[in-house]
Formats: structure tokens, C-alpha cells, sequence
């Protein structure tokens, strides 16, 4: 499918040198992007490398601190959106911003409708809409309400609107994320078709084969730093996941035992989850954790692993598949109920979905024993205070003190707290979400070694972790997923880190082992 | 240095004291209190009395907006309760007979409660927001105090039913104790039990809340309750006080001056963190306030003018920009350490 675009066409946009520094965080450094006419370029790269904000600089939404940007030859600096659409740059986001309650040929010529002695000629504005929708080979009324479609073809309007901008350059972040099999096949007609008549196309995606389906080129970022710039056809997947990923030095080796520790699988698991699965968010798929097992999920962001612990935990309602807990059926619809069976699980969002930011590390960590106690049952001063004392002893929380509030604590120190606030519910289950994301190397250090440390003492834990030494070190079994589907399992005593990024890199139908 | 004036409640509390001074100047007698046939009179305690309504209204929506919620409900839920109240009283062969006091406060209590539970299900059950699903009953509730009261302003001569509002007990007016009741309620079981922390993580953060445990729903549900009961009593010492239920002036924009006291007690309306004491000096600072206009003789077409005025500076000095502004003042200016940022190269 992949076109070989001519180097010598000079580029639409040649961004060079682009740093952009956050309170705090240096987003992009020095980070240089070339886009081509009639190319579909794919930037890829993990959460936090700097995709959307690379997106961003291009689509004026920030403003670089350093760097240059030319845009069809003409330098240019982007204090606005509206500067960066005259400049012919239109962006389709995930969450489509269009009028929902407009009409298809509205929202298409909004701005630009055809009027005749003052009013609107409404006429013309249907045919001009059609007229771009069929040159994308869409057939839709314009005269149906835009909310009246599916997010798919909401996109593609969204699309053919940038073609009556002229757009030269069509920025898709994450269109497909919502989308089908047959819906992604529409667009992909759509962006070809784009891109035969000399639209350069920016796609951000998070699935593998789709990015290989349709990208001319792809840019690799880490860590707001450019990785490198490579032909489609000529990058082989576990490359360019190794470039995503990057390999971490680590002076935890001494860990490793853990994943070669034994685990007795013949008795009940604690966990057995069976053909647990949700329309559009993750195919059926089976799980099983044994008494004292960390079972690790690998998969590149979206590739499903989040999805599939917030079905186990009640977090998002299954509409698949059943669960058991030492052999007993149990219904895990909401939280509470998962709690009660004794599994916790620690969200990737830490700030979103973990700390309650604006009270102390105190309250924090009591939260899940009292919310299972119920508020009429408050724990006892001296209690709480013991048990907070306790575990900021023994998770090492800093500052250590209990009426800090946690909102101001740094990220691996809240990570340590939410530890505390799940352990301190004594769960059988733990479920930990990229615990160890966005954290200085000595904290990250700390929760592996509790991990272990729980796990051989009869805990059972569910890792995930972008970073797959660390599923390496920790789990006995890995539990790998891509494109929203567990696409196998591993003996972590079978595989190393390469064999891991190939099996979740390529193709394969089984196991590997 | 102490810093108390960084303490929560140190505006509030200098706001109120800078209102009755000015009174005090203003009107000598303002802090005198007089002892009569064994029952205590004055301009403070009238504050006290006066404050009944708005006080009780006031705690539930703290607690309402401790939730990320608001009630708009509240004053009609209070022209219905009183509605309720004064039918029974009405309807009854003995009007001035204790027991139907009781029956009809009873009732009335009953169907506010059940107005709060309705505005907990719109919010908590149904996850309409919060100033949707209270204005629905905002609107209907003096309808249906009308359709109560059969479209009059039903008025009763009972006794019982007068003392509520201006009866004494031992020296203090009765609904002094009314408010200082609903006081010690809400703080003993917000504070001694966890439903006040779970509330405020509830507020803080829904979703983190959720995942830990939480009942979510259930605590949001009950602060409507709280708030629709709260108001129902509240509606009653109104209608005592005026011996009528007046379905169109009840708890007129009692809505505005309750969420008014919760904010000028520090309560953010986003949510979360809240203060009992807080929405006790609010409440305090607007009656005293109305005091205030009252005597001096402010024209009671600018006094809504005056009023503002003053609420702006309250809720001013209370903002972040003001407060950073004192604290920059207040602080000797020393070199601030621009942190290096980390720099983290990755090969390429």
C-alpha cells in the first residue's frame, strides 16, 4: 500500500529545533519535524513524548519557546489557532468539534455559505456541500442533522470541511479510536484519496498495523526528544517499538528472581476471568491470577490493557463474559462490589482518578478502609494514626508527614500513597496501572520492590507498565495485548525483552514459547 | 508573627466584627441587651432570631455544594412545607391544641424531606446537573404551595404554632435554639462520623472517590435530603413568624442568600472542602448586614446597591489575586530560585 514519496519535494512544513518548556518539564527539546506534500506521515511515540504538543506548536495552540516553523516556504509564528488555519493547517481531533446540532452542509460551509442579496442561498450551500463530500466519495444528505451520524462519518464531514478551507496540511489525532473495521476502511479511502491530490496528512494512532496500513513515513518520539525519522517500508516494527520505548539501565536486576519465582497453578485461581470483553473497547479475552502470581499486561498505549482491568474492576461495565473469584461467580459491576472481593486497583490517571488532591495524605490513604466501613464507622483517631504512621514508614512517603496535603506531594510520592491507601484494605487482588509512570527512578525502585516483596508474601498483582523491563522483572506470566486484544500469553522464563517487543510487535497467531 | 489572618476563617470573622462595630458606633444601644419579664431582648439577639431561616437553609447547602451540587429549590421547598403545616393546622377542629402542632410540623417536615430526596434522585440517580434538576422544583414548588393552600394565604391563630418563631425558651427566643440545634447536628455528624470527609472527597474528586469505594451516589443523594429537610423546618419558622403560609414570598431568594453565606464562609463552590462555622458567620454577616440597612436608613431601593458593596469586599479579600497581593506585601521581597530545569537527553 505504501507510496514512496519523492525526497526532493520541498516540504510543507519544516519545523526545526522546536522546544517548548512547561512549569517544570521541558515538552519538547529541540525536536525537528519535516512534512512532505501528498505524504501521510505518522508521529508515534508513548504517553508524554511529545506528540500532541508537537501538534500543538504546529496547530498554534502553544507557542514554541524556541525554534523555527515554515509553512509552504513562509516563515511563520502562530499566536492563534486562526493564524495556523489561514496558514492552511486544519486539524479533525478525536472528540469532533463541529456543531452537532447543524445540519451536515452547515457545518461543512460554516463560514463559508454562498449568499445572494444579503441571505443565505441555501440551495448553493447544499450543492457546494455535496459536491465536497462526493469529491471524497461520501454520500450523505447535508441536510441531516450531523448529530443524527455515527462519530465516523462526523469525521469525515469534519474532513471535507478542511477541504473547503483548502487545507494543505490535515492534522488526524487519533482518529480511529472510536471507530470500527469498516468505519476505519472509509477513512483510510478518504485519506488516500487526500493524499493523491497533494494534502500532506499527519496521523497519530496508537495502532500498530493501522499506522503500517496507511503512513508514508513515521517520526519517533521520547521523552519530547525526536528519536528518529524513518520510510514506513523500511522501519521494522520492533524497531520502531524499541525506539518508543526505549531500553532503561536499572540497577534492579537483583528483582529479576521474582519473575522466575514458582507459582502453584493448580489450585483455585483468585482471579478467572473468562471471554470479559466490551463493544468497541476490548474483544473477549481470558485472565487468570493465581494465589501469590504477578501477572503482567504488555501492550502499547490503547492496545487494550487499561481497558481490561477497569472491566475486571467494575470501573466500566463489561457486556461480556464472567468472572470468578476462588471459584465462586461474582458480579464485578461497580468498584464497591470488586472491593468487597477484595481487589483493588490503582488507575493509570493518577491525578484524575487516584489522589483526592485537596486532602491530606492522612485522609488519602484511610479512604478505601473507610469507604469500606461505610461513614458511620469513622476509624479511630489513634487508629488511623497508627496505621498512617505505619505505612509512610514503610513505603517511604516525603515528605512524612500525614497532614500534608497531597496535591502538593511529588508524583512518586503520591503513587506511594495510593499504595498505602489500597494495601491498608488488606486486598487478595491488587491491580496496579502504570504505578510506576512519570516518577523519579528512586520511587519507581521503591514500588517494584514492594510489588515483589507483597507478591511473595501470598499477594496476587496485576503489573502494567509501559516499560517492559519492568513486566520483565516482575511478572511471572505476561499477558500480552495489542489493537484492543490479548493477543497471547508468555512464561516470563521463556522470553527476554526482545522476544517480548516481538511478540507484541508483529503478527503472531499463539504462543511463541 | 502568627498568621492568623491566613487561618480560614479569619475574613469572615474580621467582616462580621467590622460590621456590628460600625453598628456599635453608629447606634450606641446596638450592643445593649436588656433583660425583660426573665427573657433577653436587643438588637443582636433579634440578629440571632431573625437569622433562623436562613441559617438552617444555609447548612444544607453547604453541604449541597460541599458535593459539587446546588439547591435552588430551597425556598420552595419552604413555602410548601409552611403550605403543608398551616392545611393541617387549619383543617383541624382544635387549631391551638399542641398534638396537631406537632402532627403538622411532622408533615411538613415529612414532604420536605421528600422534596429533597426527589432533588437528590434528579441529581444522584439520574445525573441531571445540579442547577437543572433543583430549578425544576424551584419553579413547580410555589405551585404547588399554591395548589395546597388553594390559591390564598391560609392564616391560623395558634399558639403553639406562634411560639416557634417568637416564643421563648428560658431566656432566648425559641428559634435560637431551633438554629443552634441544626448546628450541633450537622457538625456532630459531619465531623464525628466520616460522612464529612467522604463528602469532601466526593466533592474534591468523583471519579478517584468512586474507584476507592466510595457511595458516591448514596452521600450525594443524602446532602439533598439534608438540604430539602432543612428547609421544610426553615419554611416553618417562617410561616410561624408571619402566622400565614404565603406560597409567593416564602424563602423569597432564600436560594441566593444561603449559597451567599456558604461562599462567604470560605465554602468554594467547586466543591469539596467545606466549613460549618464558615456558612455560621456567613449567614451571621448577612443578618447582620440587613440589620445594618435597616437602620441606617439606607432607601430601600439602593439598599439591594449597598448590600453588593459589601459582599463584593468580603468575597474579595477572600480571593486568591487579593490574598497573593497581601502576601507579596506583607513578605520581605527576596530573589526568587529559578529551578534549573532537568534536562533529559535521549540518543537518537
Amino acid at each position: 500500500m505504501t507510496m514512496l514519496v519523492d525526497t526532493e519535494v520541498p516540504p510543507i512544513v519544516e519545523m526545526r529545533g522546536i522546544t517548548i518548556q512547561f512549569p517544570g518539564v521541558l515538552a519538547l527539546d529541540h525536536v525537528d519535524f519535516l512534512l512532505r506534500p501528498g505524504e501521510v506521515h505518522a508521529i508515534m511515540g508513548e504517553n508524554g513524548a511529545g506528540k500532541s504538543t508537537l501538534i500543538k506548536a504546529l496547530t498554534g495552540v502553544y507557542s514554541v519557546d524556541s525554534g523555527t516553523m515554515t509553512v509552504a516556504g513562509v516563515k511563520r509564528t502562530f499566536a492563534s489557532t486562526a493564524d495556523a488555519q489561514d496558514a492552511g493547517i486544519a486539524t479533525v481531533y478525536q472528540e469532533v468539534n463541529l456543531c452537532p446540532n447543524l445540519t451536515v452542509g452547515e457545518n461543512v460551509m460554516l463560514g463559508h455559505v454562498p449568499r445572494r442579496g444579503g441571505t443565505i442561498d441555501w440551495r448553493a450551500t447544499h450543492a457546494e456541500a455535496t459536491r465536497h463530500l462526493h469529491s471524497l466519495g461520501l454520500t450523505i444528505d447535508p441536510r441531516s442533522l450531523l448529530s443524527a451520524h455515527s462519530i465516523a462519518i462526523q469525521q469525515l464531514v469534519a474532513i471535507s470541511r478542511a477541504m473547503v478551507l483548502q487545507a494543505k496540511v490535515l492534522v488526524l489525532d487519533e482518529p480511529t479510536s472510536s471507530l470500527d473495521r469498516d468505519e476505519v476502511e472509509q477513512l483510510f479511502g478518504v485519506i488516500r484519496e487526500l493524499r493523491a491530490t497533494g494534502v500532506a496528512i499527519i496521523f497519530i494512532s496508537h495502532f500498530l498495523d493501522q499506522v503500517y496500513e496507511i503512513s508514508d513515513r513515521i517520526t519517533v518520539l521520547r521523552n519530547g526528544a525526536l528519536v528518529g525519522e524513518h520510510r514506513t517500508a523500511e522501519l521494522p516494527r520492533d524497531t520502531l517499538v524499541t525506539e518508543m520505548i526505549g531500553r532503561e539501565l536499572d540497577d534492579l536486576t537483583a528483582l529479576s528472581g521474582t519473575a522466575h519465582r514458582l507459582i502453584d497453578r493448580t489450585g483455585e485461581p483468585v482471579l478467572r476471568a473468562e471471554g470479559i470483553g466490551k463493544r468497541g473497547v476490548l474483544e473477549p479475552a481470558d485472565l487468570d491470577v493465581y494465589p501469590g502470581e504477578v501477572v503482567g499486561l504488555a501492550g502499547l498505549l490503547g492496545s487494550g490493557r487499561t481497558e481490561l482491568v477497569r472491566l475486571l474492576y467494575g470501573a466500566d461495565r463489561p457486556d461480556a463474559g464472567h468472572v470468578t473469584v476462588h471459584g465462586a461467580p461474582a458480579k464485578l459491576t461497580s468498584p464497591r462490589h470488586a472491593i468487597d472481593h477484595r481487589i483493588s486497583f490503582s488507575s493509570e490517571d493518577r491525578r484524575g482518578e487516584g489522589i483526592v488532591a485537596d486532602l491530606t495524605v492522612a485522609e488519602n490513604i484511610v479512604l478505601g478502609i473507610q469507604a469500606r466501613r461505610g461513614w458511620t464507622r469513622k476509624i479511630r483517631k489513634s487508629e488511623q494514626d497508627a496505621l498512617v504512621a505505619e505505612y509512610i514508614e514503610a513505603l517511604g512517603v516525603r515528605p512524612a508527614n500525614p497532614d500534608a496535603v497531597v496535591g502538593n506531594l511529588s508524583g512518586g510520592n503520591q503513587q506511594k500513597v495510593l499504595l498505602a491507601r489500597w494495601l491498608a484494605t488488606a486486598p487478595e487482588l491488587l491491580v496496579l496501572d502504570e504505578p510506576t509512570r512519570g516518577i523519579d527512578v528512586g520511587a519507581k525502585a521503591d514500588i517494584q520492590r514492594k510489588v515483589a516483596e507483597l507478591s511473595a508474601r501470598g499477594l496476587s498483582v496485576i503489573f502494567i507498565s509501559s516499560e517492559l523491563e519492568e513486566v520483565l522483572r516482575l511478572a511471572q506470566r505476561i499477558a500480552v495485548l495489542r489493537d484492543r486484544r490479548k493477543i497471547g500469553e508468555l512464561d516470563s522464563a521463556d522470553v527476554d525483552l526482545d522476544g517480548l517487543i516481538d511478540y507484541l510487535a508483529n503478527e503472531h497467531e499463539g504462543s511463541v514459547a | 508573627m502568627t498568621r492568623i489572618w491566613k487561618h480560614r476563617l479569619f475574613w469572615p470573622s474580621a467582616a462580621l466584627l467590622v460590621l456590628i462595630t460600625i453598628n456599635s458606633i453608629a447606634r450606641p444601644r446596638f450592643l445593649t441587651i436588656t433583660m425583660r419579664d426573665g427573657d433577653l431582648y436587643g438588637a443582636l439577639i433579634d440578629i440571632l432570631r431573625n437569622s433562623a431561616p436562613l441559617m438552617l437553609v444555609a447548612l444544607g447547602m453547604t453541604l449541597v455544594i460541599a458535593t459539587r451540587g446546588i439547591d435552588l429549590s430551597v425556598g420552595a421547598v419552604m413555602a410548601v412545607s409552611g403550605a403543608v403545616a398551616l392545611t393541617v393546622i387549619d383543617g383541624s377542629p382544635d387549631p391551638g391544641n399542641l398534638g396537631t402542632v406537632l402532627v403538622a410540623i411532622g408533615f411538613a417536615v415529612l414532604v420536605a424531606l421528600v422534596l429533597g430526596a426527589w432533588n437528590g434522585f434528579l441529581v444522584a440517580a439520574l445525573g441531571i446537573q445540579p442547577i437543572i434538576a433543583t430549578l425544576v422544583l424551584m419553579l413547580a414548588g410555589r405551585g404547588v404551595a399554591l395548589l395546597i393552600t388553594g390559591g390564598f394565604i391560609t392564616t391560623v391563630n395558634s399558639a403553639p404554632f406562634s411560639y416557634i418563631a417568637s416564643g421563648y425558651l428560658l431566656v432566648l427566643p425559641f428559634a435560637v435554639f431551633v438554629s443552634a440545634a441544626a448546628i450541633a447536628l450537622i457538625a456532630v455528624v459531619e465531623r464525628r462520623t466520616a460522612l464529612g470527609v467522604l463528602t469532601e472527597a466526593v466533592g474534591i474528586n468523583p471519579e478517584a472517590s468512586r474507584l476507592a469505594g466510595v457511595r458516591s451516589r448514596s452521600i450525594v443523594w443524602g446532602a439533598y435530603i439534608v438540604s430539602g429537610t432543612l428547609a421544610g423546618v426553615a419554611g416553618i419558622i417562617y410561616a410561624s413568624n408571619i402566622r400565614a403560609a404565603d406560597a409567593n414570598s416564602a424563602g423569597w431568594l432564600i436560594e441566593l442568600y444561603a449559597i451567599l453565606a456558604v461562599v462567604l464562609g470560605g465554602t468554594s463552590l467547586a466543591g469539596g472542602k467545606f466549613s460549618i462555622a464558615g456558612t455560621v458567620l456567613g449567614v451571621l454577616i448577612i443578618q447582620t448586614l440587613e440589620a445594618t440597612i435597616l437602620f441606617l436608613g439606607v432607601p430601600s431601593a439602593q439598599s439591594p446597591v449597598f448590600f453588593a458593596i459589601v459582599v463584593i469586599a468580603v468575597v474579595m479579600v477572600q480571593s486568591p489575586w487579593v490574598r497573593g497581593g497581601l502576601s507579596k506585601l506583607t513578605r520581605s521581597r527576596r530573589p526568587q530560585a529559578v529551578a534549573e530545569p532537568e534536562r533529559t537527553k535521549v540518543a537518537a
